[in-house]
């Protein structure tokens, strides 16, 4: 019997009835992940403008995009604003997520929506609303700015990875901890943090990827010399195009795949 | 470690209550644990059982009423300061811990010496026979073994109280019984006060000193196994203890207690009430043979055997009564017994030892 005739799965659908489902899949496939990957063989061109396929190939647009102070310096500031956004996201998108997981009800069901709201509400309503705000209270152009601006974009998705990570915990431990001897915060800090942990990384990390890969506010929010990377690539593709974009493009796929990868591979760990 | 009075506590719980919104979870529940003693909160869910046994543990806080252990009234201590064991339903190990890491976690909360919790660990282990498994991940036992940790981890502290919700309710029938016996001797090994929340009556019966009967956030009957299986004090008991058949009884001026005009037992005690009910147990009703002499020790009822069920060294026959009642009896599955030779439909007269008989106050349905 060769391959064709077997059943594709636990059915009676073989290989062969299924050759239309693996076509339209690999369409798809490509169509989801082929504008990503364009940008890369074009970083690698030679010429002055973004052009597929390049007809010759270097690496000077890299070179390019190290030995601009503009470009070095935003990439900075993205890196800077990425991390202290993290590090704020997380504990207190762990801490809602656990103390409305834990009190349950109505009220905290509310205060969650209430929290997710950033998810839903257009970014472009934030981005208005904060540099009005801001504005007023003089935030605009600062890094303390954009990190709260970002920490209110990032706390959902940590309370989320939290949330859901709570939801297969049980509880009782931290009971049974505290029956035992041990205080409520130990209970947290020695029971409860450690087997949430790969949740928490995930949900850093996630939040990291928010803030660096977030356009709208930064538009709104940063400038000067607190450009983030991601807006001053929007400065300039308005300005002038060269291929500098595509070697940043494609140092950013880089670092949210790797991150990605790196979760993966941690997950695989976690779970053994 | 031999039973001893000292290595226990008593608890008394005084006028407890607890409202969840507008429903009662526990209604002024008075209840006094002996020290050393089994006691164990029997109850349907929802009954508030598992109400009361947090609030002993310090889980929630109770709305009035008061909670002792010993002398000293520990209502609102917080749980960490009452030194309870305490076994959950799902075992609530710590999977990021060994076994041994598990057993040593309220050592290490005491800061007991790093050779002293070896030396406590691995007996308590011992104990529950688990000698072997120290280094173990959680993930690496059954769910017999893990309840096991959960039991050493409760008792290594030496606490002079011992709370267990419903710990045996994972397992498998033929485990849950064998780790009851265990259970039972482990209790009289530590002489350690436990609370045992069940709402499985044989559990309740098979392993307690006493047994507290909790519904609907009341007290129904604390009492031992015996008393509780042989004199319900209510209904209530009477039908969630046992698989009970009732007959309704009415008392006439001469305070005898009458079944269809025929007198059949004395009213037992002062209560004045009209309507009482007989309950009877299915395997203290009897059946007769045909043309067999009647006595007046017992109490005879004649009908149509309506369902036959053969459960190996039982047999279930159910009986209706010319008013319509059903009866139930469990019969032995012996030679002797001619119960193979019953059919459906026919004919039989069962009886019940007036000694066997219980009678509670108020009309059943």
């Amino acid at each position: 019997m060769s391959w064709w005739q077997k059943a594709a799965s636990e059915t009676q659908v073989t290989h062969r009835q299924r050759v239309w489902l693996y076509i339209l899949a690999t369409i798809i496939m490509f169509l989801l992940v082929i504008p990503t990957v364009i940008v890369i063989p074009m970083s690698f061109s030679e010429s002055q403008y973004l052009e597929f396929p390049p007809r010759e190939w270097s690496l000077r647009w890299y070179q390019e995009y190290l030995n601009t102070p503009r470009w070095v310096n935003a990439t900075i500031t993205s890196f800077k604003v990425a991390t202290l956004t993290m590090l704020v996201a997380t504990p207190f998108g762990t801490m809602a997520a656990y103390g409305l997981f834990v009190s349950g009800g109505r009220m905290s069901k509310m205060l969650f929506f209430t929290l997710m709201t950033p998810m839903i509400v257009p970014v472009i309503l934030i981005a208005i609303g904060t540099f009005y705000v801001f504005g007023r209270i003089g935030l605009v152009n600062s890094i303390f700015g954009l990190v709260m601006a970002h920490t209110v974009l990032s706390v959902p998705i940590v309370m989320i990875i939290v949330t859901s990570a709570l939801r297969t915990y049980d509880l009782n431990q931290e009971r049974v901890a505290q029956s035992l001897g041990s205080t409520r915060i130990r209970a947290f800090f020695e029971i409860t943090l450690p087997q949430l942990k790969f949740s928490i990384v995930t949900a850093a990390l996630l939040a990291f990827l928010t803030s660096f890969d977030e356009v709208i506010i930064s538009i709104f929010l940063s400038g000067g010399g607190n450009s983030t990377l991601t807006k001053q690539m929007f400065s300039a593709l308005r300005d002038y195009i060269d291929p500098t974009i595509a070697a940043i493009s494609t140092l950013m796929i880089l670092l949210s795949t790797g991150l990605m990868l790196g979760l993966q591979i941690l997950g695989g760990r976690g779970a053994r | 470690m031999t039973s001893d009075a000292s290595a226990s506590l008593t608890i008394s719980v005084t006028e407890l209550t607890k409202k969840y919104g507008r429903v009662f979870a526990l209604n002024a529940v008075s209840i006094d644990v002996r020290a050393g003693e089994f006691l164990t909160l029997l109850g349907p869910s929802g009954s508030g059982k598992t109400t009361l046994l947090m609030a002993i543990a310090g889980f929630n806080r109770p709305d009035s009423g008061r909670i002792c252990f010993a002398d000293e009234d520990i209502t609102v201590l917080p749980p960490h300061k009452r030194g309870v064991g305490m076994v959950f339903q799902n075992y609530a190990l710590f999977p990021h811990m060994s076994v041994f890491e598990n057993v040593a976690f309220p050592l290490k909360l005491r800061k007991i010496s790093a050779e002293e919790k070896h030396h406590r660990v691995l007996e308590a282990l011992k104990t529950v026979q688990l000698s072997d498994y120290a280094e173990r991940g959680i993930d690496q036992l059954s769910g017999g073994q893990r309840q096991r940790v959960a039991l050493a981890r409760a008792f290594v502290f030496g606490p002079k109280i011992l709370l267990m919700d419903e710990p045996l309710s994972a397992l498998d029938k033929k485990l849950r019984e064998e780790m009851q016996i265990e259970l039972k001797q482990l209790h009289r090994q530590l002489g350690v006060t436990t609370v045992y929340v069940t709402h499985d009556q044989r559990e309740a019966l098979t392993m307690s000193d006493r047994i507290a009967v909790i519904n609907e956030g009341e007290l129904a009957q604390i009492g031992t196994p015996r008393e509780i299986y042989n004199r319900p004090a209510n209904q209530f008991v009477a039908s969630f203890i046992g698989e009970s058949s009732f007959i309704p009884l009415h008392r006439d001026d001469s305070g005898q207690l009458v079944h269809e005009g025929v007198a059949v037992l004395p009213v037992p005690n002062e209560e004045t009430g009209k309507e009482w009910s007989l309950v009877i147990r299915p395997e203290r009703l009897l059946l007769e043979k045909p043309k067999a002499k009647r006595t007046n020790g017992k109490i005879y009822f004649d009908g149509v055997i309506t369902e036959l069920v053969y459960q190996g060294e039982t047999a279930i026959v159910m009986i209706e009564l010319g008013n319509g009642k059903i009866l139930t009896s469990r019969a032995n599955t012996r030679a002797g017994d001619d119960v193979d030779s019953l059919e459906l439909g026919q004919t039989v007269s069962v009886s019940i030892d007036k000694n066997d008989a219980i009678v509670i106050p108020g009309e059943t349905k």
